[in-house]
């Protein structure tokens, strides 16, 4: 199906039922229910899901196929919504000029940057990433003003030009549309005590985050991925084999650049405004940590890793004291102190411990990513399986 | 000319700082062969040491005072630190206001032992697993500790001001024959510079003049063949882990009354620290402290205002573009030896 192998093919249907049924799957709990806090299923975040999906995806194909660590991406990312934003404020309100625009850029960005960083390889790649993605935040920042707002960052103003849609009416806001649908516009489903919303700019997400998908599916499967796979595992056999191996790198870097570009097109396509510090290098970091979590090289982990992080970033870091009280209510006084005193640190503001301590275990014991681990429980299980039936066949009758 | 020398005196602080974070950086580069992406945070911990240290020497029990009285005649409860009673009150007030320089004392012990732990707790597993993993696994780190110093000491720049006879500034206009008041220099930048000279004096005759300095440098040569002539080459380099530890937090805990320290200092500096190894030459260490006194020399040059106004915003990219300009160049860096890195 598709030109992909039966595998491959179930794999991307099952993303396909996933992001299309996500507004009922991330809201598993009843509303005003005290487990209410854990769904997931409202527009703002469940966009955020898909789009920095998209994001550790094309930022996969660089690090996980091609083995080239770059800490700079945020740039592309911030780049891309630029662009966007410029598209908005110069042609039209619609997201598909923006995106188309964002996504070039990009590409012209990390082409510019990949040429000069791919000279080297190693940390020396990392860093030289390091240093352009700073590079660009700090001119962002400060010099570039005019084209990027600086501190204030960039939005849509009601004097922008937009030649194709006219000035906006007086007190009429710009916003996002796709040849006239808004991408804010929802439609609330209430059954029982559930509430689901379906927003259009989600589906929109998720439909790119889709084709993105079975972009990447089709170029681990091709012969290019499979060139890539082996600048990877030994780049000095490659040249000795009489193979120049800086097209492709250059390509992969582009090709995530411009992955990175669309998310930053489709972030200021969902909430039209775009800052600098987007693009700091801890904003690089984590996407890497998106990536190394769900488990870089494979397909499905980059998505996972982008999912799980962000679900925690929104979830964990809403819970506070009083939260925390409400779930250990019914334990003896002094033990409830104290679980709150232990949990405390690592939720509401303090995730990003949880976050930290999470990718460090995750690097030293599960180097292949959260997949990884999937795949050692479903193994547990199965050789358990087969043992059985082994003890089954031998065990002599009597 | 008065010009020049002001800039070059304002950027010997930060280069100081560059400086010092790069060696540790190198040292345990060229020794370990790990990338250090929690090195910033080692600086950090260095910097709340000399938090932590005033405050604890201000830390006081409330007394009745007699002589004196509120509105109503009742005598008032003052706060009076421990240390008026172990020291007297002339003494106490001397050692208060000494307290970022008594912290060095604190930090060498307590850096060393932080670089102990990091080192046989984590690094240690790390060095036969490829770079990525060890940026990746330290990057971490680097995060937690970050993590663990907001929780203790809150999102807010904590001031920690330096001994009183360090206030002020030094008038160098007079000093070389200038007018007055043409290059004044605040008292504790010139004090960190010394610091600075001194630490990085120390750690690079600790490795010219000493058995343990030779092998060390011999290690950092070909690892190996030091292995093979019988020496427990790990044991040194656990060391070494910790000197770089110790040189880290020196230089925070004396940065201190510079910049106020908050829980991302560590994150500002590291990148930029990197970016000076890079520079300087992955694995040299006369090129990382030389580098580090460039390029923060260069930074303040690049932020006077009659560049800033021909070229807007160098002072922010200037070390980039320095970076990336040797990096393309001179691959290996400005003393960089040929082969270490080089792909």
């Amino acid at each position: 199906m598709f030109g992909l192998e039966k595998k491959d093919a179930r794999l991307l249907i099952i993303v396909i039922g996933l992001t299309m049924l996500a507004p009922f799957i991330l809201n598993p709990f009843p509303e005003g229910s005290e487990m209410a806090q854990f769904n997931a299923g409202y527009p703002d975040l469940m966009q955020r899901f898909v789009i920095f999906g998209i994001l550790a995806i094309g930022f996969n194909i660089l690090f996980g196929l091609t083995g080239y660590l770059s800490f700079g991406h945020a740039a592309f990312l911030g780049v891309g919504s630029y662009a966007a934003v410029w598209m908005f404020k110069l042609l039209s309100m619609n997201v598909l000029p923006a995106i188309v625009l964002s996504v070039a850029i990009a590409g012209l960005f990390s082409l510019i940057i990949g040429y000069v960083s791919l000279r080297r390889s190693g940390i020396y790649f990392s860093i030289l990433t390091l240093a352009f993605a700073q590079m660009s935040y700090a001119l962002a920042y400060s010099v570039l003003t005019p084209l990027t707002g600086g501190e204030t960052g960039l939005q849509p103003k009601a004097t922008d030009p937009r030649v194709l849609d006219g000035a906006l009416a007086p007190g009429e806001t710009a916003t996002p549309s796709l040849f006239g649908f808004a991408m804010r516009d929802s439609y609330e489903l209430t059954m029982g005590s559930w509430i689901f919303t379906f927003n259009f700019g989600y589906y929109f997400a998720a439909i790119v985050m889709i084709l993105a998908f079975y972009v990447s599916i089709r170029i681990f499967r091709s012969p290019f991925g499979m060139m890539l796979r082996a600048i990877k595992s030994n780049q000095t056999r490659m040249s000795y084999t009489g193979l120049n191996a800086k097209p492709y790198t250059l390509a992969a870097f582009v090709i995530s650049g411009m992955y990175a570009g669309l998310a930053g097109g489709l972030l200021v396509a969902m909430d039209p405004q775009a800052g600098a510090e987007r693009m700091f290098w801890t904003a690089s970091g984590e996407i890497v940590l998106m990536t190394i979590l769900g488990g870089a090289g494979t397909l499905i982990g980059p998505v996972l890793g982008a999912g799980f992080i962000k679900y925690f970033e929104n979830i964990v870091s809403k819970i506070n004291k009083s939260t925390l009280e409400q779930w250990f209510y019914w334990m003896p006084d002094g033990i409830e102190d104290v679980m709150i005193a232990i949990v405390y640190p690592f939720v509401g503001k303090g995730w990003h411990l949880t976050l930290g301590l999470l990718f460090m275990l995750v690097v030293i014991f599960l180097p292949g990513g959260l997949v990884q681990g999937g795949q050692k429980i479903a193994g547990m299980f199965r050789r358990k399986k087969t043992q059985d039936a082994k003890d089954g066949a031998t065990t002599p009758a009597e | 000319m008065d010009q020049i020398i002001l800039q070059i005196l304002n950027g010997l602080d930060k280069g100081s700082a560059y400086a010092l974070i790069a060696l540790g950086l190198t040292l345990i580069f060229g020794t370990l062969g790990v990338v250090n992406f929690a090195h910033g945070a080692l600086f950090m911990m260095g910097a709340f040491v000399s938090v932590t240290v005033s405050k604890v020497l201000t830390i006081s029990h409330k007394v009745v005072d007699e002589s004196r009285t509120d509105f109503l005649g009742n005598p008032l409860e003052v706060d009076v630190p421990y240390l008026y009673d172990f020291f007297g009150q002339a003494a106490g007030d001397v050692i208060i206001d000494w307290a970022v320089p008594i912290s060095i004392l604190v930090a060498i012990p307590i850096m060393i032992a932080i670089g102990f732990i990091m080192e046989r707790g984590l690094i240690k597993h790390f060095y036969k697993r490829p770079h990525a993993d060890q940026i990746l696994v330290t990057f971490g780190l680097a995060i937690v500790l970050q993590e663990v110093i907001k929780y203790f000491y809150g999102a807010n720049p904590i001031p920690t001001p330096a001994p009183e006879a360090f206030t002020g500034s030094f008038d160098f206009g007079v000093a070389f024959g200038f007018d007055p008041n043409a290059i004044i220099y605040p008292y504790w930048r010139l004090v960190y510079f010394f610091f600075s000279l001194i630490v990085i004096g120390a750690v690079f005759a600790f490795l010219q003049f000493t058995t343990f300095g030779m092998v060390v440098r011999a290690g950092m040569a070909d690892r190996e063949t030091v292995g093979l002539l019988g020496i427990d080459i790990d044991k040194r380099f656990t060391i070494m882990f910790g000197i770089a530890a110790a040189v880290a937090g020196l230089a925070g805990v004396m940065y201190v009354p510079i910049n106020p320290p908050n829980y991302h200092m560590g994150m500002d500096f590291l990148v930029l620290s990197f970016v000076v190894v890079v520079v300087g030459g992955m694995g040299s260490l006369p090129g990382a402290v030389a580098a580090g006194f460039l390029l923060g020399i260069l930074e303040s040059f690049a932020s006077m205002s009659a560049v800033i106004n021909v070229l807007p915003g160098i002072n922010q990219i200037i070390i980039y573009l320095v970076a990336i300009i040797i990096l393309l160049t001179r691959p290996r860096g400005l003393m960089g030896r040929k082969g270490v890195m080089e792909e």
